[in-house]
């Protein structure tokens, strides 16, 4: 019975201790951890939005579940951000931040996450794959891979990552298409 | 004396992953380049230092029968903290390294070094253990990471070091690559082992 009691005091008091040490880092890490993530998503905002004086990560609008980032130019809108995602590529998630003028033609999209092999696969994070999707617009472009008749190159020996990318931003854009209206609406918008 | 022979072990005669084979989950898989290399180590050896000092401090008043939790407890605090702080400080590693932080809290060569070195000797000695072993790690997957890089991707730390013509050979980035080089270095190290005797 004693010996019992031993180890639950011990075993006891090195996880309290071991609690209070994790909490009080992990209060003194918040700050910096919420300033790299705020840093992470502008950096991504950065790179398919136009000039902007406004703080695009600020300055949200969900509409049915999505999240769209608005850039603003002396109050009016010259661009909006989104993240898509799906669960298709060779490595599962991929989520993809795409950034379209107003009236839906896409600006740049950028690689926020993905799995994919190194050296195949991963080649969508390459610019001149992801610079394909610049200008496009839903209307203006055949949606698949070129092996499946569409207008996007795929990358050899992976076809698998770019044809789950171009699904995903044909996705978004779709979605972008619904819920333009109520994005914009009433708003000043800089065509 | 002892000191010295403390920290030289664990970079030769018993290095962690060329002649312990410890850890091998981490070493395998983010040997994908130096600087991977250079982060997994640098975590590892971190977390087996403050676990090799705090075991030490607290070997005495830890009952044999709770010992394996308690180190467990310790470890996984310490890696917790690692993990914490460089999501806030060095995010592109925190990024690249990504499940293999939480998995040093598993990592044999931690445990290993609790149980076989700090539960039995003096903090100063632990502590050079310590250093030694990871050392011995964080150049061991330096050197694989450094092969893996050069022939898989043309470059070393980021920089490229072949001409324009070199075609990389990428499976040594992906896994095989891993255990190929892993299995090359593993036999070169006891060659050498064998001929100094």
């Amino acid at each position: 019975m004693k010996e019992i009691s031993k180890l639950l005091v011990v075993l006891a008091g090195v996880c309290v201790v071991a609690g209070l040490i994790l909490s009080f880092v992990n209060e003194a890490t918040t700050d910096a951890r919420a300033y790299q993530d705020r840093l992470e998503m502008l950096n991504a905002l950065n790179m398919v939005l136009p000039e902007h004086d406004n703080e695009p990560d600020k300055d949200i609008m969900d509409v049915s579940d999505v999240s769209y980032y608005v850039s603003r130019l002396k109050g009016s809108i010259n661009g909006i951000a989104f993240i898509t995602s799906t669960e298709k590529g060779y490595g599962g998630l991929i989520k993809i931040i795409v950034g379209v003028k107003p009236y839906g033609e896409i600006i740049g999209i950028g690689i926020l996450q993905q799995k994919e092999t190194p050296g195949l696969g991963a080649k969508i994070e390459d610019a001149w794959f992801r610079d394909q999707y610049k200008g496009k617009t839903l209307a203006v472009a055949n949606w698949a891979v070129k092996k499946d008749g569409g207008d996007f190159d795929q990358i050899s020996g992976a076809t698998i990552s770019p044809r789950a990318v171009t699904a995903a931003v044909k996705d978004g854009l779709e979605k972008f298409a619904v819920n333009k209206a109520k994005i914009l609406g009433g708003t000043d918008v800089d065509q | 004396m002892s000191i010295s022979k403390e920290f030289i072990k664990g970079i030769w005669k018993e290095n962690p992953i060329f002649v312990l084979v410890l850890g091998m989950c981490p070493t395998l898989a983010v040997t994908t380049n130096v600087e991977n290399g250079i982060g997994m180590g640098l975590a590892a050896t971190f977390v087996l230092l403050c676990s090799n000092i705090v075991v030490s401090l607290v070997r005495s008043i830890v009952p044999d029968r709770v010992r394996i939790p308690t180190y467990i407890v310790i470890i996984a605090s310490f890696v917790t903290v690692v993990d914490l702080v460089m999501s806030g400080y060095f995010r592109e590693l925190h990024h690249s390294l990504g499940l293999f932080i939480p998995l040093i809290v598993v990592n044999c060569i931690i445990l290993g070094r609790a149980e076989a070195f700090a539960s039995k000797n003096s903090i100063f000695l632990s502590i050079f253990d310590a250093l030694g072993m990871g050392a011995g790690f964080t150049l061991a997957l330096v050197l694989l990471g450094g092969i893996r890089e050069v022939f898989g991707n043309g470059t070393i730390l980021g920089y490229p070091v072949f001409g324009g013509g070199f075609e990389p050979v990428l499976v040594m980035i992906l896994p095989p690559g891993a255990f190929l080089t892993l299995g090359l270095l593993t036999g070169l190290f006891s060659v050498f082992e064998k001929r100094k005797r």
